[in-house]
């Protein structure tokens, strides 16, 4: 089980620590997006010699990587060496207080260096052609629509539909009818059965259903159209609804590291994002570009941290 | 021919050696489980699900020792019934009332090669009877809402108290006791710990595996303390291994009804190889000409409950793979199996992953092979295994249990959480309650509850929502008819009285 590859990742990190320089956490176990973005980013790190020691991984799973947060926060706050891998996950559960009281600024944010893009996908013989007819059908019968998505109620996926209906000038949404599946295939499966009306994902979660022609995507949720095959979807903003919302894979640090380490990660950060290396991993894996780091970055999590607790206490997923 | 293109695909994959290796191993392995008394499919699995995350398998790999282990021991469980009157698994209890008096009457050698015959017959059919159903039963997906689901789930629950147990009451108080275990966690609609109280380790919920491996295999060691292992060593010697060539050609209409027989009972969810065996024996007991020889050493009664219970085997995948609802306790551990490998079963299961179930099923065909070779030729080998004293058995059974679970969480609340399940599991016995339903409500809970939760959702809040489909009306109705219907019928079909030794 994951747990098991956990034990071995300690193992592993008893084993061999002492040739490692720095450490990077994964969260979660091996065969994740956390896990993937600690091996590939600490990879890329050492091949192109933006440091100069391998990067080791442990993964250290539990509580949605409420674990590796206090761990972070309470043992290796002053820890130059340590990196964390995050995602737009991180932040959700930080703005909804899913981390046992632990709160975004107790570390800092260095970057993120890619993301899967957010869709609202309709099944290939729905009546809604474009986002606008989607969310007027939610705005003039809230009843008549019902999105289904892979995270729980309250999580990312959700409230992308609420973000976007938001703009949308519909604010009434605790009537907005979603229901939370295991994971995207489900939520796509639901949609296509006609059980649900509309499915809120990430671009990874459909292409399959989309290159067999079952489902048509009527928005991606990114600031410019995405590059190569799905270079035809419209994205939201185009559309005249202002949401950009992506699942970014990035990093965050100790709060209390020295300006100096900082800089010296950012920095390494930034060159891995514009490796060629990276645009590999990320095309391999269904990455978009999506590059904000350092300062830029932290700004970009506090505004959508904050955006998500007004959402969520209107949803009354928090106090 | 599509099937035999796919077919040949899961030739392919499992003709590996490192796939022909697992499954030969998991062959024996599965047959020595089988074989001891109290080890039955389920531990079997359940034991052996750590041993495959440790060597690192992937999934078709995992699937292919897993598998051959449960059709092992469904062929090894006769061994014991048929030497020592005491069945290696819950499935072959109906072999002993035939299989006993046999080896008693100096043919023990005659009924083992026989079972062995009918165990593949039955196993062969119903993998053929699998590969053919399935994926026609996989084209379903996208009929499945919510609500049908739900319905769907509350099918499983209701038929297993079914036949196969004792009492209907009991068998809901286990379900509830399973159902009111999964609510411990996170709540899934709106992220609020339940019944947790404060405990992080509670807040994932109780491990599945640790409440299998507690309930099943820490009891049978309070069991076995408990009798100071009586019962062990009242066997009866094997001569001469002979092919009874006329008993098996006689007994080729029972093996081929109860093959029939075995296979719905396992394809019904719940249901399982008990029930088969069960039914198998009865059903072959009433239509023939002798039934006054049947509990006597009748080799028919040998024959059926084993292509019964065998057939039921290959039956029980089927719900399990294409819809992920287990239709035996084993067939409920390999699903736990197959979503930590991060497979869901299910109706996309034979689109997505047509590799792992194609693989599955050519592995269960060589498997069949395998195990009729062990089981008939090298049967002797077997039978000296039951020898081993239960001072061994038991010490090996615990440590296997603590290792195995300490293996996967890395912590020692589960350990005292898995005791506590023993404990539990061992007072439930006592009162004659089951304890699959429990592992069920566990498994299943939280996703009845959630498909319930979504359909209330999706139908806004109007309870009609749930009858809204033919699909989910039939499943209602096949539930109700599934929990009430044994009320009546158990007046008719009694167990056969045991043979009184």
């Amino acid at each position: 089980m994951e747990l098991k590859k956990w034990v071995a990742g300690v193992v592993l990190t008893f084993g061999m620590g002492g040739a490692y320089a720095a450490e990077c956490i994964a969260p979660a176990n091996p065969g994740g997006g956390w896990d993937f973005t600690c091996r590939s980013i600490g990879k890329i790190m050492f091949d192109i010699g933006a440091v100069d020691q391998p990067i080791q991984v442990t993964n250290m799973a539990g509580g949605g990587g409420g674990l590796a947060y206090t761990h972070v926060v309470s043992e290796r706050g002053t820890d130059g060496d340590l990196i964390v891998a995050a995602s737009s996950a991180t932040a959700t559960r930080l703005a909804q207080n899913a981390y046992g009281g632990m709160t975004a600024d107790q570390v800092r944010f260095l970057g993120a260096i890619g993301a899967d893009p957010g869709v609202l996908v309709v099944a290939k013989d729905a009546p809604y052609q474009n986002l606008g007819d989607l969310l007027d059908a939610v705005k003039a019968d809230p009843t008549s629509v019902t999105f289904a998505g892979g995270s729980a109620a309250g999580g990312f996926d959700h409230l992308k539909v609420l973000m976007a209906l938001g703009r949308a000038g519909f604010d009434d949404i605790r009537k907005v009818k979603y229901i939370g599946v295991d994971g995207g295939a489900d939520a796509i499966t639901q949609t296509i059965g006609g059980f649900t009306q509309a499915m809120t994902g990430d671009i990874s979660e459909v292409v399959g259903f989309l290159k067999a022609g079952d489902v048509r995507v009527l928005a991606v949720l990114t600031d410019e159209r995405l590059p190569g095959e799905f270079g035809n979807i419209p994205t939201a903003k185009e559309q005249g609804i202002d949401v950009v919302a992506v699942n970014w894979r990035g990093l965050y640090v100790p709060k209390d590291v020295s300006e100096g380490d900082y800089k010296m990660w950012s920095n390494a950060l930034a060159q891995v994002a514009a490796s060629d290396e990276w645009a590999a991993a990320m095309e391999a894996n269904g990455l978009a570009p999506f590059t904000k780091v350092g300062d830029d970055f932290q700004g970009y999590v506090d505004q959508v941290i904050g955006e998500i607790q007004t959402l969520s206490r209107e949803l009354g997923v928090i106090q | 021919m599509e099937i035999f293109a796919l077919l040949g695909q899961g030739f392919d994959v499992a003709l590996t050696p490192t796939n022909l290796m697992l499954a030969v191993a998991g062959c024996i392995i599965g047959t020595i489980v089988g074989a001891l008394p109290g080890l039955g499919p389920s531990n079997g699995v359940a034991l052996l699900i750590p041993l495959a995350f440790s060597l690192g398998l992937d999934a078709t790999e995992s699937l292919v020792l897993m598998t051959s282990v449960y059709y092992g021991a469904m062929y090894g469980g006769r061994i014991s019934s048929i030497l020592l009157n005491v069945p290696g698994d819950e499935p072959a209890l109906m072999t002993t009332l035939d299989g006993y008096p046999m080896a008693k009457q100096g043919r023990a050698g005659d009924a083992l090669v026989l079972s062995g015959v009918a165990s593949f017959v039955g196993a062969m059919l119903a993998t053929i009877g699998l590969m053919l159903l399935a994926p026609l039963l996989a084209g379903i997906a996208y009929l499945f809402g919510p609500a049908e689901y739900f319905a769907l789930y509350l099918l499983a629950f209701s038929t297993l108290g079914g036949l196969a147990s004792k009492s209907q009451a009991k068998a809901v108080l286990a379900s509830c006791i399973g159902l009111g275990i999964a609510v411990i966690g996170l709540d899934n609609f709106s992220g609020m710990p339940r019944m947790t109280g404060g405990s992080l380790h509670l807040m994932d919920g109780v491990d599945f595996l640790v409440a299998i491996v507690g309930l099943f295999a820490v009891t049978e060691v309070f069991v076995y303390i408990e009798s100071h292992g009586k019962n062990s060593s009242i066997g009866v010697a094997v001569s001469k291994i002979t092919i009874p060539v006329r008993d098996i050609v006689r007994s080729i209409g029972t093996m081929l009804r109860s093959t029939v027989v075995g296979f719905i009972a396992g394809v019904l969810p719940g249901a399982g190889a008990s029930l088969g065996s069960f039914l198998a024996y009865s059903m072959e007991k009433a239509v023939s000409r002798d039934k006054d020889t049947f509990g006597t050493g009748n080799p028919r009664g040998v024959a059926a409950p084993e292509a019964g219970n065998n057939a039921a085997a290959g039956g029980a995948l089927v719900p399990m793979l294409t819809l992920g609802v287990p239709g035996s306790g084993t067939t409920a551990v390999l699903l736990a199996l197959l979503m930590t490998l991060n497979i869901t079963p299910g109706p996309l299961l034979f689109e997505e992953r047509p590799e792992v179930v194609w693989g599955l099923i050519a592995a269960l065909i060589i498997a069949n092979f395998v195990l009729l070779i062990l089981n008939v030729p090298m049967v002797k080998l077997f039978v000296k295994i039951l020898s081993v004293p239960p001072w061994v058995l038991l010490p090996g059974v615990t440590m296997v249990s603590f290792v195995g679970i300490y293996s996967l969480s890395g912590s020692s609340f589960d350990l005292v959480l898995m005791i506590a399940f023993g404990a539990l599991g061992y007072f439930l016995r006592k009162l004659d309650i089951p304890t699959v339903p429990i592992i069920l409500g566990i498994l299943l809970g939280n996703h009845m509850e959630d498909s319930l939760r979504r359909a209330m959702i999706v139908g806004d809040g109007e309870w009609q929502y749930l009858f809204s489909s033919p699909i989910s009306i039939g499943l209602w109705t096949a539930a109700i008819v599934g929990f009430v219907a044994p009320l009546f019928l158990r007046r008719f079909i009694r167990t056969p009285e045991k043979h009184a030794d």
